[in-house]
């Protein structure tokens, strides 16, 4: 395992932060832009923690990738809803414009990009996150071609960012409801070679059976497995 | 902190006294999470070692651990990504044993747990001694699976599940603390759910 990025405050506390905007790209999804005064400066791939606090004190936290660059005003997160999710939920149905949450981060050295190595991203459904976080500071900095993605997801309206992924050049691989751009089905090794041929560091994220699967993917590559880092998510609310 | 509007406790209290501070039951699910690609491991070729400020380091073959007097877990444990999993039963061999095997040296104050993966942890010798820490193979009486640290993982259950190092291969005992993977990364040093240690700085 390489060492890790110093990127990043080693401390971090708990903040305020205002919903700005709100919005709901699709059913399962919320995209939230907050404002966190004074916040520090990240890099993508680093999360924040959103902590709720009810009335006799309880609270519930969970932690959510940043979609925006650190040059970004505002933060941005987009949220699945989850089954019952306790926080996604609370985010997606009761959440308003100018509600302030209790944030906390940026959070992780691990899972980010340190902009100068080439990397590709193997991201999934709600995993596009961090990707799209990737993309943009790529884009901000001009160095485009250092950074590859590939997405995954059922179909285009599945797929958080799906345009602003296809308009920075991502391969994008739907799974059950084709666009008509390739036949259906999850990406295959000769489709992914491209990608990986130049990538010093590779970033999967998405859920654990997805992370599995493109984990495979890159072996066959030919991938060291000590250049994989790996964001899985499951069903936490 | 103000309460944020509109929000309420949804979930039963019954298990309230055994959550620690911002955690929640996972029920019957068991998330997985890591930070590298999971090893595809032969246990047929497996080590695991006692090394360091010991006075006899040793190595055990697969068959060697499953031949030690066995022990097991049944409780709860507590991830920091704020999941805790109730009641569940994890079997091995204390980490007592390994000490009694081993005999760190007076001056070895720490362990640092390694995984085949690279992946470390670190841990003060008093948090794995006296029947709070194992090396088990088995869950809930089946082999552990691959995704959940199989075959062999440390089991820590009183800190956060970090410290319980997935395809644990090596104990190396230590004077002086020396940060782990994720203690490196902006995590706790050690990582007490029940004084919510998360993050530096807690």
């Amino acid at each position: 395992m390489p060492d890790a990025s110093t990127d990043g405050p080693g401390v971090s506390r708990w903040a305020e932060g205002r919903i700005i905007e709100k919005d709901l790209p699709s059913p399962t999804t919320v995209r939230l832009r907050m404002h966190v005064e004074g916040r520090s400066r990240h890099v993508p791939g680093q999360h924040y923690l959103i902590r709720l606090r009810a009335p006799d004190g309880y609270t519930a936290q969970r932690s959510y990738s940043l979609a925006s660059d650190t040059d970004d005003p505002l933060l941005e997160f987009l949220v699945e809803r989850q089954p019952d999710g306790e926080v996604s939920g609370f985010l997606a149905d009761v959440a308003e414009v100018g509600d302030v949450l209790e944030m906390r981060g940026p959070i992780g050295r691990w899972f980010t990009w340190d902009r100068h190595t080439p990397a590709v991203c193997l991201v999934g459904g709600t995993g596009v996150v961090p990707a799209v976080a990737m993309v943009r500071t790529a884009r901000r900095l001009g160095r485009a071609e250092l950074l590859r993605v590939a997405a995954w997801g059922r179909g285009p309206a599945e797929l958080p960012y799906v345009d602003e992924l296809q308009r920075f050049g991502a391969s994008i691989a739907f799974t059950r409801t084709s666009d008509g751009s390739r036949p259906v089905g999850p990406m295959t090794p000769a489709e992914l070679a491209p990608l990986v041929r130049d990538a010093e560091i590779a970033f999967i994220c998405g859920s654990a059976r997805f992370a599995e699967h493109a984990e495979g993917l890159l072996a066959e590559c030919g991938l060291d497995q000590g250049s994989v880092r790996v964001e899985r998510f499951g069903p936490t609310g | 902190m103000p309460v944020t509007r509109g929000f309420h406790r949804r979930r039963p209290e019954t298990a309230k006294d055994r959550l620690p501070p911002g955690q929640y039951d996972t029920g019957d699910s068991w998330p997985v999470l890591s930070a590298e690609a999971t090893p595809r491991l032969d246990e047929e070729a497996w080590t695991f070692s006692v090394d360091g400020l010991v006075d006899s380091p040793q190595t055990w073959t697969w068959s060697d651990l499953q031949a030690l007097p066995g022990s097991a877990y049944e409780g709860d444990i507590h991830c920091v990504t704020t999941w805790s999993k109730l009641d569940v039963r994890f079997a091995g061999v204390s980490v007592d044993h390994f000490l009694a095997e081993a005999s760190p040296q007076p001056e070895a104050r720490f362990v640092l747990a390694h995984s085949v993966t690279g992946y470390t942890t670190n841990l003060p010798i008093a948090d794995v001694a006296g029947g709070r820490a194992w090396v088990v193979w088995s869950f809930d009486g089946r082999p552990l699976p691959r995704q959940h640290g199989g075959p062999l993982r440390l089991l820590v259950p009183h800190l956060y599940f970090w410290k319980s190092a997935k395809w644990v291969s090596r104990l190396e005992f230590l004077a002086e603390d020396r940060p782990g993977f994720w203690e490196q990364n902006g995590y706790h040093d050690r990582g007490d759910p029940w004084l919510e240690q998360r993050y530096q700085g807690d």
